[in-house]
């Protein structure tokens, strides 16, 4: 089956501004796709090039089959859900989302039913005669997906649709947004700068840095396994050790605050060579022992400097000694399970397969 | 509750101790000269002085007499022409800027628009004078290349003339709320109209045009009602075909020593352009109710 979507080597430069660097990319039919990186990385001007508003400086961009160089943004089987939604202030709700049925080859009535059920279909019953100005957030973004997805596009583009919103309303429509595609079946580009946004929602996530596709993998690989410290800094969060390779081939390492690990192939970048290093490892992956609880895994002594209570969860910032500086665990409260004070002393628990290495 | 009330009436005072002066200025300028033009058009001149038994004659005599009525409307049809051609040579200028000026220069661009109203209004039109006239640079210069022999004479000394010089003075009033109204439209809106599969001429008219509709009623609204009172410009560019009402009104009240006849035709007028004013502005709701 070949990509619906295919880029080839796209460069984008505005200027000296070199704003894509030749970006390879596939993305299949049906597939939620986030491109995920913090502002300035490109990834909203690879949405737009796919969606015709802006051009290629080089390289080929092809929707399903067909080269679009050279074809308007009128022209393409993709539309868009702006992050400022773009709903027309001079229109209704229902001439809104009908607005791209002008020249379709379908009656009134059947216009009009058909933007019934795009309405239908975002949970926006019965808004149709609604002044677009009389909407709240949550709703404008609606009609701006019911405006897009009522055309049939083969893509749906959206630019961060959901950083508008305030958290509650933003984890409702992550999921409402992941059902509907699921729903409707077609291909969903996301565009964000919010990592767990993109861990929930996509099938893939491409991560861009300074306009480079950085990684691109699913959400678990993402996050277990980051390519890169910085990949790894920029999901979640992440804790970075010196280390040195003692041995490349069997992957001996001396980790600062560790010591002697030996890692498995799936944790190191290829052509690692001996010599410095680093190793990432994630606060969860982690773990503080409370009095009672018996040895397991790799056991380190610590001394609690800094705690946050979150609620569910306690963070704590640990001194281990060689560690250059403090490492995060991140800890659920559960029953039974005392939060511990600044200057207490715990045993740590990890496990070497929770590592990553960098090279430096 | 004595101490609100009490709160009210000091910020009240305050209030009005702020817009006292404005107001008693506005009272003296405004309100009482108007107020004497509606008495007067209500009196008879008996010579040298008034008749002030109240009478609807001189109302009956401007809406019966032909000059008068013909005066009237030709205000009319100049200034709707004065706006007409404002407006649709102000548009496309303001579009440039909005859409195809770099925003550092916009400024600028406003600025050099200005240009003309450093001279005087009326050194403007005894300009416009010397441009349209028998001798003009225009006749002459035209004459010199060769493109005509005689002189063109429908441009100055009747209608047109007004319209030509009226148009020029009052472009920047038309430029910049134009400007403005396209200043405000949210530039992603015209994208997800060419998303949605309309063209870049389909979305000028259903996106740009009906979102800049409100600085274009302004336009009008600002360019016809100075236009259709303008007094200066038909008596020195117009000729006897050119003249408006205005011109009549000071003939009544200066040659003719007929100031309730003057102050009848003021009135009228004043009613006219209300009239067509409140009709634009009823417009305006239409296209206002989207906004924020």
């Amino acid at each position: 089956m070949t990509a619906l979507i295919d880029l080839k080597n796209v460069n984008k430069y505005y200027g000296d501004y070199h704003a894509l660097r030749g970006i390879n990319l596939e993305i299949a039919q049906g597939e939620f796709f986030s491109l995920l990186g913090p502002s300035g990385c490109g990834k909203t001007t690879l949405l737009r090039t796919i969606a015709g508003f802006e051009a290629p400086s080089d390289g080929t961009l092809h929707i399903a089959g067909a080269d679009m160089n050279g074809v308007p943004a009128n022209a393409r089987p993709t539309n868009m859900v702006f992050q400022s939604y773009a709903i027309f202030p001079h229109l209704s709700v229902a001439e809104n989302v009908g607005f791209g049925l002008r020249k379709a080859q379908m009656s009134k009535q059947e216009k009009m039913k058909s933007v019934e059920e795009a309405l239908d279909m975002v949970g926006l019953k019965g808004f149709r005669g609604r002044a677009a100005h009389a909407l709240s957030g949550g709703q404008r973004q609606r009609v701006a997906l019911a405006r897009a997805l009522i055309l049939k596009p083969k893509v749906l583009l959206l630019d961060e649709p959901l950083s508008a919103l305030d958290k509650k309303l933003r984890e409702q429509m992550q999921s409402e947004l992941r059902r509907l595609q699921r729903q409707v079946g077609i291909t969903f580009i996301l565009v964000t700068h919010d990592q767990e946004e993109a861990l929930i929602m996509s099938d893939r996530v491409a991560v861009m840095f300074e306009g480079e596709i950085a990684q691109l993998a699913d959400p678990q690989t993402l996050y277990k396994r980051p390519v890169t410290r910085k990949v790894g800094d920029f999901i979640g969060v992440m804790n970075f050790l010196p280390a040195t390779v003692k041995d490349a081939a069997a992957i001996d390492l001396d980790v600062a605050g560790l010591g002697a690990v030996t890692i498995a192939e799936d944790q190191a970048p290829s052509g690692i060579t001996p010599g410095a290093a680093e190793v990432g490892i994630r606060p969860e992956m982690m773990s503080i022992l409370f009095e009672g609880e018996p040895d397991r895994g790799q056991i380190t002594q610590a001394t609690i400097k800094d705690r946050a209570y979150y609620g569910d969860m306690t963070y704590y910032d640990v001194d281990i000694e060689d560690a250059p500086k403090p490492i995060t665990i991140s800890m659920k409260n559960m029953i039974g399970r005392p939060v511990l004070e600044v200057g207490d002393t715990a045993r740590v628990s990890w496990d070497a397969r929770s590592l990553v290495l960098f090279s430096a | 509750m004595g101490a609100p009330l009490a709160i009210l009436n000091t910020e009240n005072k305050k209030g009005l101790a702020l817009i006292s002066a404005p107001l008693g200025y506005v009272i003296a300028m405004l309100a009482v000269p108007l107020a004497a033009i509606l008495l007067i058009s209500f009196w008879t001149q008996d010579f040298q002085t008034f008749d002030t038994t109240p009478t609807l004659n001189n109302y009956r005599e401007a809406v019966t007499d032909p000059l008068y009525r013909e005066l009237l409307f030709r205000s009319i049809r100049i200034a709707g022409l004065v706006t007409l051609v404002t407006v649709l040579l102000a548009f496309p200028i303001a579009y440039f800027i909005s859409f195809h000026v770099a925003p550092s220069r916009k400024s600028l661009w406003l600025f050099l628009i200005t240009i003309p109203f450093w001279t005087s209004y009326l050194i403007r039109v005894f300009l416009w004078k010397v441009i349209l006239g028998f001798n003009g640079v225009l006749n002459s210069g035209l004459q010199t290349v060769g493109i005509i022999d005689e002189p063109l004479t429908f441009i100055l000394y009747n209608a047109n003339a007004v319209v030509i010089t009226l148009a020029h003075a009052f472009a920047p009033f038309a430029i910049l709320p134009i400007f403005v109204a396209l200043e405000k439209i949210d530039r992603s809106l015209l994208e997800a109209s060419q998303d949605l599969g309309e063209s870049k001429l389909s979305t000028f008219f259903r996106v740009t045009l009906p979102l800049a509709m409100p600085g274009v009623v302004a336009a009008v609204l600002i360019v016809f009602i100075p236009t259709i009172g303008d007094y200066v410009t038909p008596r020195l560019v117009g000729g006897p075909d050119g003249l408006m009402i205005a011109n009549m009104i000071q003939v009544q009240f200066l040659r003719l020593n007929n100031a309730p006849m003057g102050a009848t035709l003021a009135v009228i007028a004043m009613l006219s352009v209300s009239l067509i004013a409140l009709l634009f502005v009823a417009l305006n709701r239409r296209y206002l109710r989207g906004s924020r």
